[in-house]
C-alpha cells in the first residue's frame, strides 16, 4: 500500500495550496521590484498597475543619496572580518575543549555556554559606554570586536571535534606536526562542512544586522547598508516608496544571490543536531 | 589527550575567552553597576540607590513593556509554529515545484529584517499599499489612521504577523528535517492497519514531532522577545506606545532620553526575563527529550 497518494482531487488541492504559499512569499518581492521601477506619479495614482516603462529614476536617487559602493564595501568588510575571525578563533578553542585534558577545562566550557545566554540586546548599553570611554564609537572596531569570538561557533566546533578519533591527532604528533599545524592544517580541512556553514551563517547575519551598527554609530563614518537603507525612508517626505524599494532591492540582492548559490550550507546550519 | 605543554590549552582558548568575557560577561556587571546611578552622559554620574528601579516600576511601566513583549512573542510563536508545520507537511514531497516553494518561503528568513520591515510598511500603506488599501476598506471609514500601523489596537498584531512571515520558513525547514527522518515503514504499518491519513498524522507523526515543536517554539520565543528592527523601522514604538517592546524601550531610554541609569536598570530586568525564559526552555527541552525516549 502506498502513502499520500490520495484522490486526484486531493492532490490538486495540495498543489494549489503550495502554489498559494509560494505566491504569499514571492509576490511581496515582485511588488518590491515593480515599485522600484516606477515613478512617483505612478505609485501615487496607479499603485497596483505595472510600470509603463522601466524607470531607473529611483535607483539614480538611491545612488545619489547614499555612497552605495563605499557603504556596501564597509558592510562586506565588517561581515567577512567577523565571520573569518569567528572561524579562526573557534577552531583552536574548540580543539582545547574537545581534545585536550587540563585543569580548568570544565570552567572554560561553562564560561562559553554562559555567553550563549547573553544576546546583544542585553549588552549594548554597557558596551556602548565602554566603547565611548575609549573613544571607539563610530569605528570598525566597535562593529567587529564584540562578535570576533562566537560562543555558539566555539560550541559547534567542539561538538564536531568530539567525533574525530584521537588516533588522527596522535599520528600527526608522531609525524612531528606542531599543535597549530594539527589545528589549522589537519582538523580544519576535516571540519570543512561545519566551518563553511558557520562562516556563511555568520556572514549573512552580520551583513543584514541593523541593531548593532545602528547603536554603535552616530555618524556616517562606518555606516552599513541596512542602516543607510532604513534612513532612506526616514529622510523621505511621505510617499517616496519607489526610492525605498530600490534601496531594498540593492540591499537584498547580494544575500538572495548567496542563498541561491549556497542554499545547502545555510540549511544545514539551521537544522538542530 | 594530554596537551604537549601545559600552556597550550590556554593559549588556544585565550583569544576567545578574553573577547567573550569582555563583551558578554563584563557588560552585565557594568549594567548592574550603572543601574544604581543617575547619568545623562554629559554631567557626572550621581549615586541614586534603587531609584531607577523604583521609577520603572512606579507607574507599571516595566510591567506594560514586559506584557506587551510577551503578547507580541505569543502571536509570533503560535503563528510561526502552526504555519511552519502546515507548510512542512505541504511541501514534504519530491519534485522541482516543491523545491521552489520551500526556497521561496525560506528566503524571507535569509533576507534582512530591514528589507522585510520596509517592504511590509509599504504593503500595509493605507493609501497605496497592496494589502493596506484592502485592510482599510475592511476597517471602515471611522478607523483611526489610514494604515493599521497607526492604529493602537492593531499595530502590535501587524508587527507580529510580519514576524511570522519572516520566521515561518525557519520553522518549516526544521519540521521538514524531522518529518524526513520518520521511518516510512512506521506510517505504512499504520496504513495497513487501516488508519486514515488524519489518524496517521495524529497518532504517529504528531507525537514524533513534539520534541521538534518544543525546540521551534522555545527558540522562536527567545528570538521574538528580542524584537527591535520591526519596531524601530515600522512604528518607533507608537502609536501611543502600543508597540514599545523591551529592547526598543531600552534604546529609547539611552539614545532619546539620555538616561544611562534607567537604561541600565531596564537592561538588567530584560536580562533577568531572558534568564527566566532560558530556564523554562531548559525544562521544556528536558521533558520533551524524556518523552521522546
Amino acid at each position: 500500500m502506498s502513502l499520500g497518494s490520495g484522490s486526484r482531487a486531493r492532490r490538486l488541492l495540495e498543489l494549489l495550496a503550495a502554489a498559494v504559499a509560494a505566491l504569499a512569499w514571492l509576490l511581496p518581492y515582485a511588488w518590491m521590484v515593480l515599485t522600484s521601477f516606477k515613478t512617483l506619479p505612478e505609485i501615487v495614482q496607479h499603485p497596483l498597475a505595472l510600470p509603463t516603462r522601466l524607470d531607473l529614476g529611483a535607483y539614480r536617487e538611491v545612488f545619489a543619496t547614499i555612497p552605495v559602493a563605499r557603504t556596501m564595501g564597509i558592510t562586506f568588510v565588517m561581515a567577512v572580518t567577523i565571520a573569518a575571525s569567528q572561524v579562526a578563533l573557534a577552531l583552536p578553542a574548540g580543539y582545547a575543549l574537545a581534545k585536550l585534558r587540563f585543569r580548568g577545562q570544565r570552567g572554560a566550557f561553562a564560561l562559553v555556554i554562559a555567553c550563549l545566554l547573553v544576546p546583544a540586546p542585553a549588552t549594548f548599553v554597557p558596551v556602548f559606554l565602554m566603547f565611548a570611554k575609549v573613544r571607539l564609537i563610530d569605528t570598525m572596531a566597535a562593529l567587529v570586536l564584540p562578535f570576533a569570538a562566537s560562543a555558539l561557533g566555539t560550541f559547534l566546533v567542539r561538538q564536531a571535534l568530539l567525533g574525530v578519533p584521537d588516533e588522527i591527532i596522535e599520528a600527526a604528533r608522531m609525524d612531528g606536526a606542531s599543535e597549530w599545524r594539527i589545528v589549522y592544517g589537519i582538523l580544519g580541512p576535516m571540519l570543512k562542512p561545519t566551518l563553511v556553514s558557520l562562516f556563511l551563517v555568520s556572514f549573512v547575519f552580520h551583513y543584514s544586522d541593523y541593531f548593532w551598527p545602528l547603536v554603535m554609530t552616530t555618524s556616517d563614518a562606518v555606516r552599513t547598508l541596512p542602516v543607510s537603507m532604513a534612513l532612506l525612508r526616514e529622510q523621505g517626505t511621505g510617499a517616496r516608496w519607489h526610492i525605498v524599494m530600490a534601496g531594498n532591492v540593492v540591499l537584498s540582492t547580494p544575500v538572495l544571490l548567496l542563498f541561491a548559490g549556497a542554499q545547502r550550507h545555510l540549511l544545514r546550519a539551521v537544522r538542530p543536531q | 589527550m594530554t596537551p604537549r605543554a601545559r600552556w597550550h590549552p590556554w593559549a588556544m582558548l585565550a583569544p576567545s575567552l578574553v573577547l567573550l568575557v569582555v563583551f558578554f560577561i563584563v557588560p552585565i556587571g557594568v549594567a548592574a553597576y550603572e543601574s544604581f546611578f543617575s547619568w545623562d552622559l554629559l554631567t557626572p554620574p550621581r549615586y541614586v540607590g534603587g531609584a531607577n528601579y523604583r521609577a520603572l516600576f512606579a507607574h507599571g511601566e516595566v510591567l506594560h513593556v514586559a506584557l506587551r513583549t510577551l503578547g507580541y512573542s505569543a502571536i509570533v510563536v503560535a503563528g510561526t509554529l502552526s504555519l511552519g508545520l502546515a507548510l512542512a507537511l505541504l511541501v514534504d514531497r519530491p519534485g522541482a515545484f516543491m523545491a521552489i516553494v520551500r526556497a521561496s518561503v525560506f528566503s524571507a528568513y535569509v533576507v534582512s529584517w530591514v528589507a522585510v520591515a520596509l517592504l511590509w510598511m509599504w504593503m500595509l500603506d493605507g493609501e497605496s499599499g497592496v494589502v493596506g488599501r484592502w485592510i482599510r476598506v475592511l476597517r471602515g471609514p471611522t478607523a483611526p489612521a489610514s494604515s493599521v500601523l497607526g492604529d493602537p489596537r492593531w499595530a502590535l498584531v501587524a508587527l507580529a504577523i510580519v514576524g511570522v512571515w519572516k520566521l515561518a520558513g525557519y520553522a518549516m525547514i526544521i519540521f521538514l528535517a524531522e518529518l524526513q527522518s520518520i521511518p516510512r515503514s512506521l506510517l505504512e504499518a499504520a496504513a495497513l492497519d487501516g488508519a486514515s491519513p488524519w489518524s496517521r498524522f495524529r497518532h504517529v507523526t504528531m507525537p514524533l514531532l513534539m520534541p521538534t515543536a518544543t525546540f521551534v517554539a522555545t527558540t522562536t520565543l527567545v528570538t521574538s522577545f528580542q524584537a527591535f528592527d520591526v519596531v524601530r523601522i515600522m512604528t518607533q514604538g507608537g502609536p501611543a506606545r502600543a508597540t514599545e517592546l523591551f529592547v526598543y524601550a531600552i534604546y529609547e531610554q539611552i539614545f532619546l532620553d539620555l538616561s544611562v541609569g534607567r537604561a541600565s536598570a531596564l537592561t538588567m530586568l530584560f536580562f533577568g526575563m531572558l534568564l527566566a525564559l532560558a530556564a523554562v526552555q531548559l525544562r521544556v527541552w528536558r521533558r520533551a527529550a524524556g518523552t521522546a525516549r
